[in-house]
């Protein structure tokens, strides 16, 4: 597929297929996505609840097995490796979850929790181990002193974010999933941890998946962006360009329903577009087609390819914006 | 404000914690009317959801509440608890920020909706059936005669939001109050909810409470604006003016760090430092100085009170509010 982000791409997704069956039905969390990320980019991945984000992130890291597809990461496909060789590449990559305060042991002292990831690795110097966690710690805008022997509980769901960051950048790592790193916090928290991201970034020289349902948090962010719908890629392309000029009618969708903080501009009033149908049993042709504008005949029998519509612009439509 | 359907006069919440006395609404005064839609706006635990229970007479029993609730010419907290039960659900309806507070779990959606409906309603069972039928077309239920059988579970969130508010609309409340309705949906569902409330509103010329932390939300659908910090309303205009004459640095500072979309990528956005107070340890001065970037030495010394700015409609409680320093 012409997806070329750059010639050499760090991490590469091809063809991938990830399911899950629950009470003998199976649910299509992602069918055949195929993505690129350049190395130092950050890719931003949008889409409503269950379109499939996180599915896609935790096999990226091999952390659910994908019925079909590859993962190369730096040229190496995560799913043929096994054991030390597995482990040493996922010490490369590494994962800031969604709910901040649930990702971190309640029982365990912030010192041990950033220290986690450096023990599995087989860091054994407690010195060198105590460095690294003072380093990031005072990265991330904690103080190491302060915050180390305390629980938890004791601190903020902004905090508890800047205590994961923290955590996913103690092995060094080249490429990090964000998973909806800011969708439970405030608005006023939320900047700052966005912030934060950007700064770590440029420090450590990352290559990110920013994963979020917000269009807005994710242009904030992202070189790119790639969005979902039920398992699917919609639509890539450059952010400024898709904001400006989206080619699929979903992104359209999703583009128009952002609350405008202006009181002179009144909502559109939305299209009653419904609600995304179940990914156990996905409509037929295009997925989007039981909520879409443009749908016609085509729409149902013929799944729509990925195609370019403007220079590193893709879309997945038989009737694209533009 | 005497022509109010509800007006929140002098009203103080106070929680017993053990960190000590916990003020969670400080010194609130509020008026909404018939046919009128109030937008209370602020970050998490700045007293958005007390102060909407202390409206409803929910708090939780240890809170203690002062002040006056006026609502169609009573105290509401002077109303004896049966009275308070009949007028909730009937006069004044509530949804929440989680469907599933609303709705009950081991009930079906029908049984729910015609158990409220004859509860304040006198209609008969086919009657009240025929009613929740047409509440759940109006709210947007596709199938609405199967989903009667249906437990909120079987629902997606967005759909049990739906009939959270039939069920609030049900027996044509004067009063709404929606605490955070769209925060848990997505932007798509969201932007449908609130086009559904806004158009029932205007239909039942109901009186509307939207409590939101996104400045975007409340723009485009209110008429007024309440904006909160650490218990009090530190900002209180026409939602017009709010946006085009904000005075309240903190109202300032909120609307900044939204990210927005005509902003190119990886631009640093202008975050607020810090967070807001432990609101068992109340500042001595105004509670946003720690944050505030126009912050001097008054600020930290003595409490601003809301006064008005050049409209009556228009109330600020700053000791430097923004135009002001501009035209400086
Ligand atoms: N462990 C699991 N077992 C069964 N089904 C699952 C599991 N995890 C996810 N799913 C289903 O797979 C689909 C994709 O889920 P996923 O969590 O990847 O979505 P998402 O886009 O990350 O959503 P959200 O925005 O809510 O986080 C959904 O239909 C979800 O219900
Ligand atoms: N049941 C309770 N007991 C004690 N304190 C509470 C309780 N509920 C809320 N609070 C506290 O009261 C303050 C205001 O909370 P709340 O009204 O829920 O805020 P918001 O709705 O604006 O997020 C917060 O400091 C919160 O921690
Ligand atoms: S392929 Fe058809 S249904 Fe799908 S988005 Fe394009 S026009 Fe709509
Ligand atoms: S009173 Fe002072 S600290 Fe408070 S908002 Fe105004 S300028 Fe800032
Ligand atoms: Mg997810
Ligand atoms: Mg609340």
């Amino acid at each position: 597929m012409m997806l070329q982000a750059a010639p050499n791409p760090l991490m590469k997704v091809e063809n991938l297929v990830v399911e899950y069956s629950v009470g003998g039905k199976t649910i299509h969390a992602v069918s055949d996505v195929s993505l690129e990320i350049a190395r130092g980019e950050t890719l931003g991945l949008v889409g409503e609840s269950g379109c499939g984000k996180s599915t896609l992130g935790r096999a990226v890291l091999q952390l659910r097995q994908a019925v079909s597809g590859k993962v190369l990461f730096d040229g190496h496909d995560l799913t043929t490796l096994k054991g030390e060789a597995l482990r040493q590449m996922r010490r490369r990559v590494q994962l800031i979850f969604q709910d901040p305060i649930a990702s971190l042991n309640p029982r365990r002292r912030i010192g041990d929790i950033v220290a986690e990831p450096l023990v599995i690795a087989g860091v054994k110097d407690p010195e060198e181990r105590k460095r690294r966690v003072t380093e990031v710690l005072s990265a991330v805008g904690l103080d190491p002193a302060l915050v180390s022997g305390r629980l938890p509980h004791e601190f903020s769901g902004g905090q508890c974010q800047r205590i994961c960051i923290a955590r996913s950048l103690v092995l060094n790592p080249e490429f990090v999933i964000c998973d909806e790193p800011v969708s439970a916090l405030d608005v006023s928290i939320r900047a700052q941890i966005l912030n934060l991201l950007e700064e770590m970034k440029a420090r450590y020289g990352l290559t990110l998946l920013f994963i979020a349902h917000d269009l807005a948090v994710v242009k904030a962010v992202s070189d790119r962006v790639a969005v979902m719908y039920l398992g699917r890629l919609c639509e890539v392309g450059p952010s400024e360009q898709l904001f400006a000029r989206p080619a699929h009618p979903y992104t359209a969708l999703l583009i128009e329903a952002i609350p405008v903080p202006d009181p002179d501009v009144r909502p559109t009033q939305s299209v009653p577009v419904g609600e995304p149908p179940s990914p156990i049993a996905p409509p037929s042709g295009c997925r989007f087609r039981t909520r879409c504008p443009r749908a016609d005949a085509r729409c149902a029998s013929e799944v729509p390819e990925l195609r370019v519509v403007a220079p590193g612009q893709f879309a997945a439509c038989h009737h694209p914006l533009v | 404000m005497s022509s109010a359907l509800l007006s929140v006069e002098n009203a103080v919440v106070d929680l017993p914690t053990p960190r000590g006395n916990l003020r969670a609404v400080d010194h609130v005064d509020l008026a909404v009317g018939a046919g009128r839609t109030l937008g209370i706006v602020g970050e998490s635990g700045c007293g958005k959801t007390m102060l909407s229970r202390a409206i409803l007479q929910l708090l939780p029993k240890k809170a203690k509440l002062s002040g006056r609730v006026m609502f169609d010419g009573q105290d509401l907290t002077r109303l004896p608890a049966e009275k308070l039960r009949k007028l909730r659900g009937r006069s004044l309806a509530v949804v929440f920020q989680d469907p599933m507070t609303s709705l009950n779990p081991v009930l079906t959606i029908g049984t729910q909706l015609i158990e409220t409906i004859q509860e304040h309603l006198e209609l008969d069972l086919a009657q009240a059936r025929q009613r929740s039928i047409e509440l759940l077309a109006a709210v947007g239920i596709p199938a609405p005669e199967q989903r009667l059988a249906q437990y909120p579970h079987q629902l997606s969130g967005g759909m049990r939001q739906r009939v959270a508010i039939a069920v609030a609309l049900s027996c044509e409340p004067q009063l709404l109050i929606a605490d955070e309705p769209t925060t848990a949906l997505d932007v798509t569902i969201q932007a449908q909810i609130l086009d559904l409330l806004a158009r029932e509103q205007q239909r039942r010329h109901m009186a509307m409470i939207i409590i939101t932390h996104d400045l975007g939300v409340v723009a485009g659908r209110t008429d007024e604006v309440a904006v909160m910090y650490a218990g009090r309303v530190v900002e209180r205009a026409p939602t017009p003016a709010l946006f085009k004459q904000m005075r309240m640095p903190y109202t300032e500072a909120l609307l900044a760090a939204l990210p927005k979309l005509d902003v190119a990528p990886h631009t640093p956005l202008p975050a607020i430092s810090g967070r807001p107070p432990d609101p068992t340890r109340p500042l001595k001065g105004c509670s946003f100085s720690p944050r505030c970037r126009y912050s001097a030495e008054r600020c930290g010394t003595e409490k601003p009170q809301l006064s008005t700015a050049e409209t009556p409609e228009h109330l600020y409680a700053c000791f430097h509010p923004i135009a002001a320093r501009v035209g400086a």
